[in-house]
């Protein structure tokens, strides 16, 4: 008679199976079977946060960071909807999660028991899939497929709600084993035609650009140095969004910087006025592409995605391949080395004039900005701050706002999986659990915080997190004491009426980080700046650093909404030699 | 929309709109139709009906066929969006004006009225395979089975014979000829 196992031991067996070495959550009623099995599998550590949002936007970190899925458990009712917010969030930026709910006891269910609710019908618009296990003998099926569904393909959040007396009924275990079927939905579904359709493009184009964004992350480490490969191979321009900042090195001189919204000069011009416009795991965002009709209007389009839905949805493209980023670039990279040998030289002519072109944009400049002796530039701040952690291995976070996008801008990654930021829900208070997670996943590597005072206090409760597991963290927040973006819009939009975007009553940061058992540094001018951030990053401990940054200061370049790429708003400077014209101007 | 208030562009060129029959077949599972619906109406799609049933009980196979209305662009979404789900296995998209396609929907129709507008009633019906389910000497239970443009139709002519009560299924759809939809 084999063993039988009750449904919180299969729980962990499955996760075993999964090799799942941590897990974040939050006990309650629901969930305490589980919690009471922890003890026996030491293999798994479990996380202890202050709220099932933490806990989400931590597993969100830790798996943007490592590659793996994150699995988060919590308890049902309040519990599953506190986790509504990370998992929608990992929707939005195809993060792989495993959320495990508890359930009230099957027989309750529909009766409004206490701490029942809908779980699986809230979640069902904010995850890949999910499931209601209502029999103890389909629970290691689910849970297996919970994590195959959320690891394949375009990757993303599944919820598995478990009821109480399924988590103590008991059942056999069978021992898992990796199978390749995809379900029927496999993912590269392109032919050698298709890539031989890309390399007559690349041959024929004069102003090409490549288009990058978080697929290519998501197609793992192996997609990033193809990608590289490819760009120098073809000596073309490349642009990334916000989500695939470190898949091309920042620092090369074919990085245009970011496009979109707070994109670069050089960049978002590139994509307006190229003739071939290559889109490698983005998504044409609506932050992206500015005004729809006026998107690149003189481009062929080549679309590179594993998602099918992406392609055609925002925006029409000439050629879509629909794969594996590292599969689609492995193909590439092989045909143009067989077809056209010493490319990169024959195409050097073809594409100097473009270049010429991006130069003479490059040479506005758009991400300077006026230095003050006086006070901390935000600007200034990171570049500080990556100069002095440039050197090591760092992993940013960051909450949602100006501070956002001035570290999208001033912060030059090198490597993919350094970069954890809400992107698509831009979700506040997303970056201090995010950066516990990621902390967890890298436990001896620095692991940075950039965040706005307004949206570090919707997790702050995290830091008690950080504490308890001795996570040194830096949480450098540049505090303006505005949720800067919207007193950003309400000045450009709503002439200057800052309705509700100034923080009267914030808290002290340095005493609020000693009442939490960790280190509060103070910076206030741009003289003593460098030696508080040694200070920081010479600490083992969670630090808060307060940097006290000039409260005015906007965020450009900027397209403004429903413009084009070629009508940017540019910073002070250029304002003040009235160089925009036009349209561009009216919104001013 | 010079001054446009608003942190979102704005709304692009719009397209003219089809009408389409989408057939969906899924697993047969605890809510796997709020997951179809729920796609619709969380992206903005249109429903103009649907009909829902197993057809397979051996597989646990059902078959959901939904007419929507949307410009090609949507029309493409729908079916991509549809394919992600987990429990579908697959999905056809028929254009209404499609000759090789039937769509067929089928209604009930009481009528109350006097003998004389009771005989009129199923006259009118003819053409669409009336069939008597019910009948007293008021009223009278009709199904018929017809296009939904027809029966939109004979639902506004027949009020004048007595007709108070109408249900309808929704339209389902089957190719013509030899060939199955794989």
């Amino acid at each position: 008679m084999p063993k039988l196992y009750s449904g919180a031991e299969i729980v962990f067996k499955c996760l075993e199976d999964q090799n799942v070495s941590h897990i974040f959550g939050y006990p309650g009623g629901a969930v305490l079977p589980i919690y009471d099995e922890l003890k026996n599998f030491n293999s798994i550590k479990h996380i202890l946060v202050r709220h099932e949002q933490g806990a989400g936007h931590a597993a969100e970190g830790y798996a943007r960071s490592s590659g793996k899925p994150g699995v988060l458990l919590v308890t049902s009712g309040p519990g599953a909807t506190n986790a509504v917010t990370a998992l929608t969030d990992a929707y939005m930026d195809s993060v792989p999660l495993v959320c495990i709910t508890g359930q009230v006891p099957t027989h309750l269910i529909g009766t409004d028991a206490f701490q029942e609710c809908d779980t699986t019908g809230i979640t069902r618009p904010c995850t890949k899939h999910n499931w209601l296990v209502k029999d103890i003998n389909d629970l290691a099926e689910i849970m297996h497929k919970a994590f195959e569904v959320a690891t394949t393909g375009r990757p993303g959040p599944v919820l598995v709600d478990i009821p109480k007396d399924i988590q103590f009924q008991k059942t056999k275990y069978r021992n898992y084993k990796k199978v390749k079927k995809l379900n029927g939905k496999s993912h590269d579904k392109f032919t050698q035609k298709n890539i031989d359709e890309v390399i007559e493009l690349i041959s024929k184009a004069k102003k090409p650009i490549f288009y990058t964004g978080g697929g290519v992350i998501n197609s793992g480490p192996k997609a990033s140095e193809l990608l590289r490969e490819l760009v120098y191979a073809t000596g073309f321009p490349i642009t990334s969004t916000l989500q695939g900042l470190g898949c091309f090195p920042a620092d090369d001189n074919q990085f245009l910087g970011m496009l979109g919204m707070h994109g670069t000069y050089e960049a978002n011009n590139a994509m307006y006025n190229c003739d071939l416009m290559i889109n490698i795991g983005a998504r044409f965002d609506d932050r992206i592409t500015g005004k729809i009709d006026e998107f690149s209007p003189k481009s062929k389009k080549v679309h590179i995605d594993i998602d099918p839905s992406s392609i055609n949805k925002n925006v029409k493209v000439d050629l879509p391949i629909v794969g594996d980023i590292k599969s689609v670039l492995t193909s590439t990279l092989k045909t143009l080395k067989k077809s056209k040998k010493n490319f990169s030289k024959s195409n050097k002519h073809q594409i100097s004039n473009w270049w010429e072109k991006i130069q003479k944009w490059r040479s506005k400049r758009s991400l300077d900005y006026i230095g003050s002796e006086e006070t901390i530039k935000p600007q200034y701040a990171i570049e500080r701050l990556y100069e002095l952690t440039k050197d090591r291995d760092t992993y940013i976070t960051t909450e949602v706002g100006q501070h956002q996008m001035w570290a999208a801008q001033h912060y030059k990654f090198n490597k993919p999986n350094r970069w954890m930021t809400s992107g698509g829900l831009g979700t506040m208070g997303y970056g201090l659990p995010a950066a516990v997670g990621v902390q967890i996943a890298h436990p001896k590597k620095l692991v940075v915080d950039i965040a706005g005072e307004a949206s570090v206090l919707m997790t702050m409760q995290e830091m008690s997190t950080a504490v308890q597991y001795n996570l040194p963290i830096k949480i450098f927040i540049l505090n303006n004491e505005y949720m800067g973006m919207v007193r950003q819009w309400q000045e450009l939009l709503h002439d200057k009426n800052y309705s509700e975007s100034y923080t009267a009553a914030l808290p002290d940061f340095v005493k609020m980080a000693e009442a939490y058992g960790c280190v509060g540094i103070r910076a206030k001018t741009p003289e003593e700046l460098d030696d508080k951030i040694i200070e920081m990053l010479n600490s083992d401990r969670p630090v808060i650093f307060d940097c006290l940054v000039d409260k005015q200061e906007n965020c450009f370049p900027m397209i403004p909404s429903g413009k084009p790429h070629n009508q940017m708003l540019l910073g002070p400077k250029d304002q003040k030699e009235k160089k925009i014209t036009g349209k561009g101007r009216t919104l001013v | 929309m010079a001054n446009s208030k608003s942190a979102y562009s704005v709304a692009g060129k719009k397209q003219k709109n089809d009408t389409h029959i989408i057939v969906v077949w899924v697993d047969n599972e605890a809510g796997v139709l709020a997951r179809v619906v729920g796609l619709f109406s969380g992206r903005g799609y249109n429903i103009e009906s649907l009909a829902v049933a197993e057809v397979d009980q051996k597989e646990n196979i059902s078959r959901i066929t939904i007419v929507t209305t949307g410009t090609p662009q949507v029309i493409d979404q729908i079916k991509l969006q549809l394919k992600k789900l987990v429990p579908v296995h697959k999905v056809a998209d028929f254009k209404r004006e499609d000759k090789n396609v039937i769509f067929k929907e089928m209604a009930l129709f009481k009528f109350v009225a006097n003998s004389e507008n009771l005989i009129k009633a199923f006259k009118a019906c003819k053409n669409f395979n009336p069939v008597v389910l019910d009948e007293t000497k008021k009223s009278k239970v009709i199904q018929i089975t017809a296009l939904r443009r027809e029966i939109d139709k004979m639902s506004k002519n027949l009020t004048k014979f007595g007709l108070v009560s109408v249900s309808r299924t929704g339209a389902v759809a089957m190719t013509r000829g030899s060939d199955v939809f794989k």
